[in-house]
C-alpha cells in the first residue's frame, strides 16, 4: 500500500458535485443515509452545471396551458427513435416538481410582471416552456442554490479535490472507490454501500466544447472497468452555434442560443445569405431548427466553400434595436463591449462545437447500473435522449435522476457490505506508485486525443475516418505506459494527465467503435457513407470491457404506449 | 518572425525550494493568459501546474493568480506580446507552481478525516 494512505467509510459515494450529483446527494441523505460527495474539483463549481446558460425545461404551464406528455412528445421526437420511453418519461412527468423545488430554494427563476415564472420557446419545443435565470446565469444559480441545501445537509460530508481512481469491487458488487487528494497528493479509499457516478459527460475527448475541463468521461471509463454496460455511445451532441471568432473571453461559448431565440438572430454564410432551408429545414422567422439538422448545415456550407473566414457561419443581430438588445441582455452586452464586440455593427462567427453527450451507462428504472452497488445520474446517464437531445433537458435529467439515484443508493447501502482495505489494494497500489517521469508530454497526447475526435468522430463520420481515428488512438495508447508518472505530491498535473488520458483512451475509443460499426445515420450520429436513417437500425449499441478488449453488443429500445407520441 | 509572449512562471512546491522558469509561447491578439499557461502544458513543459476547470467563461473562478503584480483571473487576462510574470496567490497556502489550496476548509479532505473521527 502507498504510504500516504487514508480510508474513509460512507453508506453511500455520490462522485461528480453538478446539479446530478447534489441532487443525488441531497436525496440520499434525505434517507438517512451518510453520503460522501466528493468531486475532482471544487463542490458545486465543476462540471457542465455551473456552465449552464439558460434553458431548463419543465412543463409547468406557466406561460400557456401544457402537459408532460407534450414535453415528452418533442423529446420523444428530437430523440429521433432511439430513446428509452420509461427514461425520457420520467423525465418530463417529474421536472416540474423539481423546477417548483428549486423556486422555493429561492433559484430566481426570471418572472413576468405578474409573478409568473417566465418560460422562453427553445428550438424544437412546441410551445414556451424553458426556465431560465437572467441574464445567462441558470447554471450558476442552480449551482449556487444547490450547494446551499448540501451545506445545510449534516449527513453530507463534501470533500472537494479528489479525483477517484477505479470503483472497488467486493464479492462482485461495487463496495467504493479508490482515488487520490489532487491538493496532496495522498492516496484515498473509500469504502461505502453504494456509488453514484454523477460526472458528467465526454466533452473534453473533443478540442473545442463548451464543458469545463475535467468532463473528459472519468465516470464512463470507471463504470466499464468496474463491468457496468455502456448504451448510445456514438451519439455525441454538437452545439451547432457555439462562438468561433472574434476571440471572446469571460463568456461561454454556448452563449448565442438564447440570444437567437429570444431576438432572431440570423445565420448567414459567406455570401450574407441565410442557409439554414436549404438542408429541408423549415424556418421562418422562429429559431426552431433541432440541433443535429442546425449542426448540419452550418458544416455543409462549410465544405462547400461557403463558410465564414474562420471556418463556421456568421450570426448576425445587425438588425436588432440597440435597446431591445440591452432590455434582453442587460450586463452581458456590456461583457460583449469590453470583449469589442457590437452586435449592432457586425456579425459574429459560429461553429459546431462538443456540448453534451446523449450516451453513457445502461441503467434499469433505479438508475442502477449492471453491477450491484453501482448508480449513475444526469448526463453520464444513457437513453433519456436517444440520439440528439431535447434543448433544455440536461438540468432537467440532473435533477430527476439525481433523486432517483440518491434514493436507490440510499436503499441499498443499509443492508450491503463495504468494500475492504484487501479489495482496495491493486487500485491503491496504481493510484500512489512511484514512478520516473514521463518521457512522453501526455498533456500534449490528450490535445491529440482531441485533434483526433474532432477531425474524425466528429459531426459527420465515414468508414475511413473511423478506422484512421482508432489507429491513431491505439498508436496513443502506446504513449500511456504502465503507471501514473512521478510520486505522490501536491497538485502534481503531470500525474494527473496520466489517470485523464487513460479514461479518455477508453471512452474515445468507445465513441469511435460504436460510430463505425453504425451503418446509417441518426440524429447527432451522420455518416457521409450512409447518409439515411435505417430502421433496422433503430437500436441500442452496448459497450462492454472483457478484459483490456471493449465489444460492442446491440440492444432492442424500450417503448412504450406513450412512444406513439413521437412524431 | 512571428510575435510572441513571455511567461515568467513561479515554480516549486509548498515545501521545497522556489524558482521560475521562463517560457515563450505564441502570441494571437485576442488571446488569455490561461492560453497561453495551456500551449505550455501541451507543447513545453507537462509538469507546470495551473488550476482551472471551465477554460474560459470565468465561471469556476479557480484561475485566480498574481499576474505581474496583481491578483486576477488567468482565464480573462489578455495575453501581452511582452514578458508577463505570474506568481500563485500570496494569502493562501502554497500547493504547486501556480496553484494555492482554495477549496473551503470543511470541503478539504482533512476535514473529511476529523469528522469521521469525531
Amino acid at each position: 500500500m502507498p504510504p500516504e494512505t487514508v480510508t474513509l467509510e460512507t453508506d453511500v459515494l455520490v462522485i461528480g458535485s453538478g446539479a446530478a450529483g447534489m441532487a443525488a446527494a441531497l436525496a440520499g441523505a434525505n434517507d438517512g443515509a451518510r453520503v460522501i460527495l466528493a468531486d475532482r474539483s471544487l463542490i458545486g463549481r465543476s462540471g457542465a452545471t455551473i456552465m449552464a446558460q439558460m434553458t431548463v425545461a419543465a412543463a409547468l404551464g406557466s406561460e400557456v396551458p401544457d402537459d408532460w406528455t407534450h414535453h415528452l412528445a418533442d423529446t420523444l421526437t428530437a430523440g429521433r427513435g432511439l430513446c428509452d420511453a420509461d427514461l425520457a418519461q420520467v423525465v418530463c412527468e417529474r421536472g416540474p416538481t423539481e423546477i417548483r423545488q428549486l423556486d422555493a430554494w429561492q433559484v430566481g427563476w426570471a418572472r413576468d410582471p405578474d409573478g409568473r415564472i417566465k418560460q422562453a420557446h427553445a428550438p424544437g419545443h412546441d410551445r414556451p416552456r424553458c426556465v431560465y435565470v437572467d441574464f445567462l446565469a441558470t447554471g450558476p444559480a442552480v449551482a449556487k442554490t444547490l450547494r446551499t441545501r448540501v451545506l445545510r445537509r449534516d449527513g453530507v460530508t463534501r470533500i472537494g479535490d479528489l479525483c477517484v481512481t477505479e470503483l472497488v469491487l467486493h464479492n462482485g458488487a461495487v463496495g467504493g472507490a479508490v482515488g487520490f487528494s489532487v491538493a496532496d497528493g495522498r492516496t484515498v479509499f473509500v469504502s461505502a454501500g453504494a456509488v453514484v457516478l454523477a460526472t458528467g459527460g465526454v466533452t473534453r475527448l473533443y478540442r473545442r466544447n463548451s464543458a469545463s475541463a475535467n468532463m473528459g468521461g472519468d465516470g464512463h471509463a470507471l463504470a466499464l472497468r468496474a463491468g457496468a454496460e455502456l448504451m448510445d455511445m456514438e451519439f455525441v451532441q454538437f452545439f451547432p452555434i457555439g462562438h468561433l471568432a472574434p476571440r471572446l473571453v469571460g463568456m461561454d461559448p454556448i452563449m448565442w442560443d438564447p440570444f437567437r431565440y429570444k431576438l432572431g438572430g440570423r445565420l448567414l454564410n459567406s455570401e450574407f445569405r441565410e442557409f439554414l432551408n436549404d438542408y429541408g429545414n423549415q424556418e421562418s422567422g422562429r429559431y426552431n431548427v433541432a440541433r443535429d439538422r442546425a449542426t448540419h448545415a452550418i458544416l455543409s456550407e462549410v465544405r462547400a466553400g461557403r463558410g465564414s473566414p474562420a471556418g463556421g457561419a456568421y450570426l448576425s443581430f445587425q438588425h436588432v434595436p440597440t435597446a431591445q438588445l440591452r432590455s434582453a441582455f442587460g450586463p452581458v452586452i456590456d461583457k460583449l463591449a469590453a470583449n469589442g464586440i457590437d452586435l449592432t455593427h457586425m456579425p459574429i462567427e459560429v461553429a459546431p462545437i462538443a456540448h453534451y453527450h446523449m450516451g453513457g451507462v445502461r441503467v434499469d428504472a433505479g438508475m442502477g447500473a449492471r453491477v450491484a452497488g453501482l448508480f449513475a445520474a444526469g448526463e453520464i446517464v444513457a437513453g433519456a435522449n436517444g440520439a440528439n437531445r431535447l434543448s433544455g433537458n440536461a438540468i432537467t435529467e440532473a435533477l430527476v435522476f439525481g433523486r432517483i439515484a440518491g434514493r436507490s443508493a440510499a436503499e441499498r447501502a443499509v443492508a450491503a457490505e463495504r468494500g475492504t482495505l484487501s479489495d482496495a489494494a491493486a487500485a491503491l497500489d496504481c493510484a500512489g506508485a512511484s514512478n520516473p517521469a514521463a518521457t512522453t508530454n501526455l498533456s500534449g497526447v490528450i490535445a491529440e486525443l482531441q485533434s483526433v475526435m474532432a477531425e474524425d468522430v466528429g459531426p459527420f463520420r465515414t468508414a475511413a475516418g473511423l478506422a484512421r481515428a482508432l489507429a491513431r488512438l491505439a498508436m496513443l495508447r502506446a504513449d500511456l505506459g504502465e503507471g501514473p508518472p512521478g510520486h505522490q505530491g501536491p497538485y502534481d498535473m503531470a500525474r494527473l494527465d496520466w489517470f485523464d488520458l487513460r479514461s479518455m483512451l477508453l471512452v474515445a475509443e468507445s465513441v469511435a467503435r460504436t460510430a463505425l460499426s453504425r451503418q446509417e445515420s441518426r440524429g447527432a450520429h451522420q455518416r457521409d457513407d450512409f447518409p439515411d436513417t435505417a430502421e433496422p437500425w433503430a437500436i441500442h449499441q452496448t459497450v462492454s470491457l472483457f478484459g483490456d478488449a471493449l465489444v460492442v453488443g446491440r440492444a432492442p429500445v424500450h417503448v412504450s404506449p406513450l412512444s406513439e407520441l413521437a412524431s | 518572425m512571428s510575435i510572441t509572449a513571455t511567461l515568467v512562471v513561479s515554480r516549486g512546491t509548498g515545501l521545497g525550494p522556489r524558482g521560475t522558469s521562463r517560457y515563450v509561447v505564441p502570441y494571437t491578439p485576442g488571446q488569455s493568459v490561461l492560453d497561453g499557461l495551456r500551449y505550455v502544458r501541451a507543447n513545453l513543459d507537462p509538469t507546470l501546474s495551473v488550476r482551472h476547470s471551465c477554460i474560459n467563461a470565468n465561471t469556476c473562478k479557480e484561475c485566480m493568480i498574481v499576474i505581474d503584480g496583481k491578483v486576477d483571473y488567468a482565464c480573462t487576462t489578455r495575453l501581452e506580446p511582452r514578458e508577463m510574470v505570474l506568481e500563485p496567490l500570496s494569502n493562501k497556502a502554497h500547493l504547486r507552481d501556480l496553484v494555492t489550496e482554495i477549496a473551503p476548509p470543511d470541503e478539504r479532505l482533512e476535514h473529511a478525516l476529523k469528522r469521521a473521527e469525531a
